[in-house]
């Protein structure tokens, strides 16, 4: 079901810091369920990307198959997009990232799209650290195909067919983890307070940076016997702390306890605070993250915010060495070797 | 042992076999004594045929010399060299009457596999490695020096060129030539003393091979896509295609870092797979860098389902397939011209995709260049179809050349500048009648151009459609492409007999020597044929007209199911009469006399056509 965006806007919608509205990061009108969890997370793009004035033709959004992957065309409309093929995106946006290394690159994906059918692309796409956003909106289910269990779903839940799924549910930030992931988050499409900061950081890191926000499937997966629903997060939802993101040319204000609270520095000089409520956790380690994860996973807890940081991080470009300035520019003087060195080459085969 | 045959007799023409266990280092001598006479002036023509086996395995090396020029597969083997008990038998078996069979005697010959009509000649190689050398690994490298040695006396091969060469092959490793030289001498010495030299078949000086070169053509074509631009390279290994990403980078090396920074100007990505490579490319184009992935039939079919996406959504596409025997993993070192039908029509929905069909190293140069300006003007995948044959051996070929005045194609792409001035962009829009729309890379401009890519229907303006009438002039658009890239892609080769004929052959890629040699041998028995090679597919009106001017016409093919003479049929509604198939398939490359042999059994008149016209191909003993 569509719905109608309302044509009236506050007269002094916030401009950003490039003259720009909220307004111009947005996208056609959604084709998605009133209520769909994507769409939530499709605002909270928008609202990080329009806060980090990030100029919209700057960014290029791309995806695989499914009402997830559908979304790109409902923010950014003024940025390049390729809907691709299923489970596909990341080697298109890793020929895309090779070929330009100074666009920004958001892929989006579904929880079919990334655990099933594209799961050997994502294993390497992370095992690369490309220099990406991956947003997974994980609805444990297939919904464009009419909410089929998907391998993120968890053993026992039960989609609106009413059939509980028989096997153990893939846990894509623990995969990540695993993968060797250098930013791995989760959130939930309702919670925005937690999601665009975390997509700011996800933006500014350098390197594979992959959020698994939970985005409830209001058609086909949101009946309380889900553990992809809205009622069953609420009740299991647990979160590393907040994370608040402070873009480069802003002072720092607050002051919090010591102790508690992480200020990492990202590449482009923005600050990233991590006011953690865990104790257990320490983002900064892949071994604590990954068991902090797992102790949450076998309580039947969902463990939400950033989990995991590399601060080192060495992304594809920096590991191939490529050359800074974007392939795509090379001229063909830059390319071509021309004649000469084929009459040395054509004399060695005589 | 003298022979009750006569001794075949010739000088510069002959096919001599080298019978090998691969991974004893028998390749680097073999193509030594092929260069010699290269470098003699003798246009050679050798084969590798190995097994998909790293170590112990039969292997062997078939070199035609042909002072007449012929590079094709001729039939039948003059002189056998065989170091390798495991296929002796059958070595034996294969050598024409009157042929030589040279082997290593150190351990007594089966008596049963003598031929009386066949000159068997004794070479001690085991024994005087042994004597010579105390390493395992110097006796097994050099029984192969040793043997070139020997042959350079039996067939009266320049000796200083042997030496020439060997000092140029280990040109900063010079240890290694006197040992090297000395190995040669120990064989030439040996046939010098014991037979009577030159035997029947030999060599002499000449002038046929001018400023050509011997090159493979998967060197070639990896050059070809450094020169044309690629900066982006995604694959998965897979013989035998591997090699043309290795000579790309091995050049890219030298030609393409930045010398500034030292960081490099190109990226080549080994992917988990042939979807992902497909993909990354298909990326890179899209963003706007040259990028092209090189595979053969088993990755052909995994990128099926986004040639389509790049057929459909228009992006540029650069594949290069060497083939190799199918189907599955058939038999992976072994040639075939057999992804023609799965790489036109690759993908589900209406597809069709730009072939193109080199034929020598020089044309996989070129092609392989050309591909990056087709695929930027045409915005559609090009898939350059080579073999094995031609990627993996060394072929003699015009020389590389690089017009430096020469500027890429581009394409339909819109600058910042351009996107201002215009009122309006939409990116499938035919603004030029050509039914090639403009189009934009990311980050291009501020506030215009931006559109979404997708493989769904979608109307002119990129936005998403389900409207029938919509998706139908989407598609007829693209046929209507079709027609634009047909004056673009190279059109066919055509070579009149300069008599009356009525008759024709229709020839593609690697089978192009070897059918030029077998429409002469037809000539001489008053069989006259013109020829066409066609070089590309959509074919264009000359590929018609040349069909439609002849009565019947061979179409030679080195497949099962006459693939491109089924893609003739469907193109251009042919009757299933006028063109019959010349096939083989058994793995090894198409030869001359089995063209010939083919081609009477089908001329008119002669009504014992074969049931199964291959039996004919690859019967057995006979690969004449
Ligand atoms: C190769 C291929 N197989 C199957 C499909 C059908 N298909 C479309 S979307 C989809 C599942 C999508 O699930 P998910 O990624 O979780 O996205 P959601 O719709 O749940 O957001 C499937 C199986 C397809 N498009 N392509
Ligand atoms: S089917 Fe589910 S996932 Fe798809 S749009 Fe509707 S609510 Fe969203
Ligand atoms: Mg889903």
């Amino acid at each position: 079901m569509s719905y109608q965006k309302p044509k009236f806007r506050h007269p002094d919608l916030a401009v950003n810091e490039l003259g720009f509205t909220k307004a111009d990061y947005e996208g056609s009108l959604s084709t998605l369920c009133a209520g769909c969890g994507h769409d939530s997370i499709s605002g909270s793009i928008i609202r990080a990307c329009h806060e980090l004035s990030i100029p919209p033709h700057k960014i290029a959004k791309l995806s695989g198959i499914g009402c997830s992957s559908k979304s790109p065309a409902y923010f950014l409309g003024k940025s390049h997009g390729f809907n691709s093929v299923h489970g596909r995106m990341p080697s298109v946006v890793t020929g895309a990232a090779m070929a330009n290394r100074d666009l920004l690159y958001l892929g989006i994906s579904g929880d079919g799209d990334t655990a099933s059918i594209g799961m050997g692309q994502f294993a390497h796409v992370v095992r690369r650290n490309l220099n990406m956003v991956y947003i997974v909106m994980n609805n444990g289910c297939y919904g464009l195909t009419k909410g089929q269990d998907s391998a993120t779903a968890d053993e026992g839940s039960v989609s609106k067919k009413g059939d509980p799924n028989l096997f153990a549910g893939i846990d894509l930030a623990g995969l990540a983890l695993q993968l060797g992931a250098t930013f791995v988050a989760r959130s939930f499409s309702g919670d925005k307070e937690q999601l665009i900061p975390l997509i700011k950081a996800a933006m500014t890191h350098r390197g594979f940076a992959i959020i698994d926000v939970i985005s409830p499937c209001v058609t086909f997966n949101n009946n309380p016997e889900s553990t992809k629903s809205y009622e069953f997060f609420r009740d299991h939802a647990e979160a590393t702390g907040t994370v608040d993101f402070v873009p480069m040319r802003e002072e720092i204000k607050t002051r919090y306890p010591a102790g508690s609270t992480h200020e990492v520095t990202m590449h482009d000089g923005s600050v990233i605070r991590l006011h953690k409520t865990s104790q257990h956790l320490d983002p900064f380690n892949r071994v604590s993250a990954m068991r902090v994860l797992d102790e949450h996973r076998i309580k039947g807890d969902i463990l939400t915010g950033l989990i995991y940081l590399d601060k080192n991080s060495q992304e594809l470009h920096d590991v191939m060495q490529t050359s800074q300035r974007p392939l795509n520019e090379l001229s063909e003087d830059d390319l071509c070797p021309g004649n000469r060195l084929l009459k040395n080459i054509n004399a060695a085969l005589r | 042992m003298t022979a009750r045959v006569k001794s075949l007799q010739s000088v510069n023409d002959f096919v001599i076999k080298f019978a090998n266990v691969n991974g004893t280092g028998s390749a680097s001598a073999n193509k030594l004594f092929a260069k010699a006479l290269f470098r003699m002036g003798l246009p050679v023509c050798p084969k590798n045929i190995f097994p998909s086996n790293i170590q112990g395995l039969p292997t062997w090396y078939e070199v035609r010399v042909s002072e007449k020029g012929y590079l094709g597969r001729r039939g039948g083997v003059d002189i056998v060299l065989s170091v390798n008990p495991q296929s002796m038998a059958q070595d034996i078996k294969e050598i024409e009457p009157g042929g030589y069979f040279i082997y290593d005697n150190t351990k007594p010959l089966d008596l049963r596999l003598i031929r009386n009509d066949v000159t068997m000649m004794g070479l001690p190689l085991t024994r005087i490695c042994n004597e010579q050398y105390k390493d395992p690994r110097q006796r097994q490298l050099f029984k192969n020096v040793i043997y070139v040695g020997a042959l350079a006396a039996l067939l009266d091969i320049d000796f200083a060129v042997l030496t020439a060469l060997v000092a140029d092959q280990f040109k900063g490793k010079e240890k290694l030539i006197l040992p090297n030289i000395h190995a040669l001498e120990l064989g030439h010495k040996y046939a010098k003393e014991n037979f009577d030299c030159p035997i029947g078949i030999r060599v002499q000086k000449s002038d046929k091979v001018g400023d050509k070169i011997l090159i493979d053509g998967n060197t070639a074509l990896g050059l070809g896509a450094l020169y044309g631009g690629a900066s982006v390279v995604a694959w998965y290994p897979i013989t035998p295609s591997t090699s043309v990403v290795d000579a790309f980078e091995k050049y890219a090396k030298r030609v393409r870092i930045d010398p500034g920074t030292g960081r490099k100007n190109y990226a080549i990505v080994q992917a988990e797979d042939e979807l992902s490579a497909i993909g990354m490319v298909i990326g890179a184009s899209w963003n706007g860098a040259r990028s092209f992935t090189a595979t053969s039939g088993p990755g052909l079919s995994l990128m099926s389902e986004f040639l389509g996406l790049a057929y459909f959504a228009e992006i540029p596409t650069v594949l290069f397939d060497v083939q190799r025997a199918g189907p599955s993993t058939g038999m992976p070192t072994r040639t075939q011209q057999s992804d023609i039908l799965s790489a036109a029509y690759a993908s589900h929905g209406d597809t069709k995709h730009v072939l193109l069909f080199p034929s020598t190293p020089k044309e996989c140069f070129d092609m392989g260049a050309q591909s990056f300006d087709l695929a930027d003007r045409l915005q559609t995948p090009i898939l350059l179809l080579t073999d094995l044959d031609l990627g993996m051996n060394d072929n003699m070929s015009e020389p590389l050349e690089w017009d430096d005045s020469k500027e890429y194609d581009r394409g339909k792409v819109l600058s910042a500048d351009e996107l201002d001035k215009m009122e309006k962009f939409g990116r499938y829009l035919d603004v030029d009648g050509d039914a090639i729309c403009y189009r934009t890379y990311p980050g291009t401009h501020p506030e215009k151009g931006a559109f979404f890519t997708r493989g769904s229907s979608r109307n002119e303006m990129a936005v998403y459609t389900e409207k029938g009438e919509e998706y139908e002039e989407n598609m007829h658009r693209l046929m209507a492409k079709w027609e634009t890239i047909k004056e673009y892609v190279p059109g066919p080769e055509i070579i009149l007999c300069g008599k009356e004929a009525d008759a024709a052959v229709l020839y593609f890629g690697t089978s192009e020597e070897s059918s030029r040699e077998a429409v002469d041998y037809l000539a001489d028995e008053g069989v006259n044929l013109n020829a066409m090679r066609v070089r590309a597919f959509p074919f264009n009106k000359e590929v018609e007209n040349f069909i439609d001017e002849h009565e019947r016409v061979f179409v030679i093919e080195q497949n099962r199911d006459a693939q491109l003479r089924t893609l003739l049929m469907a193109e251009f509604e042919l009757g299933p009469d006028k063109l019959k198939s010349v096939l083989c398939f058994d793995g090894t490359p198409i030869s001359a006399r089995n063209i010939r042999k083919q081609i009477l059994q089908l001329l008119p008149g002669n009504n014992v056509t074969p049931l199964y016209p291959e039996k004919v191909a690859s019967g057995a003993g006979d690969k004449a």
